[in-house]
């Protein structure tokens, strides 16, 4: 039987989402009363490979092939279709990564599976069901999603399970590529990563400007502020539609949804469309010089006052929490 | 060049999102729907690619007779015509499934989907899709270019983006920043009312997946007010009490 969790990796390495999804799959297979097997495809270090046991599995397959070293959709799908299938397996998780997002769909159709694509919850197994609570509507509303083939597929969304760790010797054994010549239609020309930047949909905590921001050459002190706290940086949407910030950065129901520990919005109104997409922050602080601006409903911490004046001084009230600690 | 374009039918995003029946139903009540603003993304490309004659559009939705005036929006864009497969869309499975029934002797070059619909916000149909006619699908794309067979891709990554050269035929689903929004104009308004809608039924296929019941959100505590003078004591709360710094 077994779980199969996928180790997603970013130039071999593992990050923290993909210990949480395999935290997250080791609670289901401890609750179906099933062992744990991870998935790896590309170059992965066995050292590494190898640790993915502190956080449960019990057996670790890799795909290690030059061919396979970047993201190939169609031929990730296969490989992890196809182990799903040699292990048995009636439960595969995933990460909602962007990458995961192109995946999970695929390998839902190889085996005639259900998905719950964005899980936010560990699934309800009572009386022998399977019901997934994930976002809908944008963050506006959760829906709880029964899956009901034999087969069933979970993406996690990242941020949203702790990692835990729960030791085991994970046996790390070759998998055989079983991806066709077919699959290798996609060609990466290129993969461009600015590495010094945290990516907004992993980031625990979130540093984000609108329009109040008055224009881009004041972003400095946005990104001094995230600098500081090891945060990513955010915008509202008319302030990556004018140009100030790239669309990369721009949140809400028709931009990425995100859910970090913290979420600092400054000089955004709030409009139920950004909502969308950072209301299931854990913490929000609104800083806003409208005392009326809708944000404040839905924040735990509101300052009223001009960004202008106030950025400076939390700027320097970090410096020194940073300084004393 | 043949297009396809799928497009949904979601709530405005200006919905008060609510439920009924035990939250067990979307309340529809004084709902308005438009095209999911993603495929509007998508449509706005492909219009853009078909330009001085280079192609057609089809759009198609899942959806019973009340998505029309959504389809007829699409057409008033300036798709060519659309296909409507007559079934309310249950899950992306089955939506997938209708739309790659269609799309299997359509010889479309490509397709192109939104990245999410704002609804059930899923992201799945684009890649599903992809794999029942064994064709790439590249997923939340930023960027599109056709060339004489192949088309070049920007995807999104975590920090970063790939870039992309596929074979056509493939499906793509949209984000941001592949074209803006279009707005219909008088002309296309008028023209879409005689532009072809074909109905077809659907195929039945096995239930997958279903949704159970909704939930609104917790709300969240009273918002507590620091004075704009005082950032030590957000900087010792964000610390101390909140535990994120
Ligand atoms: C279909 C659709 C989809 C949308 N999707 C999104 C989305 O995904 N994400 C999104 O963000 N928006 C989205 N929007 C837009 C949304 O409705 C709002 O227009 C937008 O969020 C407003 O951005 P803003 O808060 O930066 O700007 P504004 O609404 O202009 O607000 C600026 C705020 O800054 C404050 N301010 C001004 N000067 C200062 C200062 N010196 N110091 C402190 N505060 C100051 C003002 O009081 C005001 O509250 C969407 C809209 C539509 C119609
Ligand atoms: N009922 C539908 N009919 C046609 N296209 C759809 C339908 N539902 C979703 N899509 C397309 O698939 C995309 C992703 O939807 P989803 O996978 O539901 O998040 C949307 O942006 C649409 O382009």
């Amino acid at each position: 039987m077994s779980v199969l969790v996928y180790v997603e990796n970013a130039d071999g390495k593992f990050k923290k989402s993909t210990f949480e999804v395999v935290s997250y799959a080791k609670e289901i297979a401890n609750q179906l009363g099933t062992s744990l097997t991870a998935l790896s495809i590309g170059n992965v270090a066995d050292g590494a490979l190898a640790e993915l046991g502190k956080y449960g599995a019990q057996k670790v397959l890799t795909v290690n092939n030059d061919k396979l070293k970047s993201f190939v959709n169609q031929a990730y799908a296969s490989i992890i279709s196809s182990a799903a299938k040699a292990e048995g397996s009636k439960v595969v998780v995933l990460a909602a990564s962007f990458s995961g997002k192109g995946l999970a769909p695929r390998v839902a159709v190889k085996l005639e599976a259900g998905l719950v694509d964005g899980a936010v919850e560990l699934p309800d197994l009572k009386d022998g069901k399977f019901t997934v609570k994930k976002t809908a509507f944008s963050g506006k509303a959760f829906a709880h999603v029964e899956l009901t083939s034999a087969v069933k597929i979970v993406s996690l969304v990242p941020n949203s399970f702790k990692v835990v760790e729960r030791p085991e010797a994970a046996n790390v054994t070759a998998f055989e590529s079983t991806a066709a010549e077919s699959d290798f239609g996609v060609m990466i020309k290129d993969i461009v990563r600015a590495s010094d930047k945290i990516s907004l949909p992993d980031a625990e905590l979130v540093v984000s400007a609108g329009r109040g921001m008055k224009g881009p050459e004041n972003w400095g002190m946005v990104e001094e502020l995230a600098n500081l706290l090891g945060a990513a940086t955010a915008c509202s949407k008319p302030v990556s539609d004018a140009g100030w910030r790239p669309h990369s950065e721009h949140v809400g129901q028709t931009g990425i949804a995100i859910s970090p520990n913290l979420y600092i919005a400054i000089g955004i109104s709030g409009a139920i469309q950004h909502l969308a997409g950072v209301s299931s922050s854990k913490v929000i602080v609104v800083i806003n010089k409208d005392p009326e601006a809708p944000f404040f409903k839905v924040a735990d911490y509101g300052i009223v006052g001009d960004a202008f004046e106030v950025l400076p001084k939390l700027i320097d009230a970090i410096k020194k929490f940073k300084e004393a600690a | 060049m043949k297009v396809l374009v799928c497009i949904s039918n979601v709530p405005d995003t200006t919905t008060k999102i609510a439920f009924t029946d035990n939250n067990t139903q979307f309340n529809t009540a004084g709902v308005q729907y438009i095209i999911n603003p993603y495929d509007e993304i998508a449509l706005a490309r492909a219009i853009e690619l078909c330009e001085g004659g280079k192609g057609t559009i089809t759009v198609i939705n899942v959806g019973d007779a009340s998505t029309e005036p959504t389809i007829r929006k699409a057409l008033a864009i300036g798709a060519d015509d659309a296909i409507r497969v007559n079934a309310a869309p249950r899950d992306a499975y089955f939506v997938a499934k209708q739309i790659a029934n269609v799309a299997k002797d359509g010889g479309y070059d490509f397709i192109l989907t939104g990245r999410e619909s704002i609804d059930f916000n899923g992201s799945q149909v684009a890649a599903m899709v992809g794999e029942f006619l064994s064709i790439p699908s590249i997923s939340i794309i930023k960027k599109l270019d056709i060339n004489e067979n192949t088309a070049s891709i920007e995807r999104e990554i975590e920090g970063g983006k790939e870039v992309i050269e596929t074979p056509l035929p493939f499906i793509a689903s949209c984000a941001e920043g592949v074209a803006e929004p279009k707005i219909p104009n008088m002309r296309g308004i008028m023209s879409a009312r005689t532009k072809p809608l074909i109905v077809v039924e659907p195929t039945e296929i096995t239930k997958v997946a279903e949704v159970k019941s909704y939930e609104t959100p917790a709300p969240r505590g009273q918002v507590k007010m620091i004075d704009a003078a005082d950032m030590e004591k957000l900087v010792d709360a964000l610390h101390s009490e909140a535990k994120v710094i």
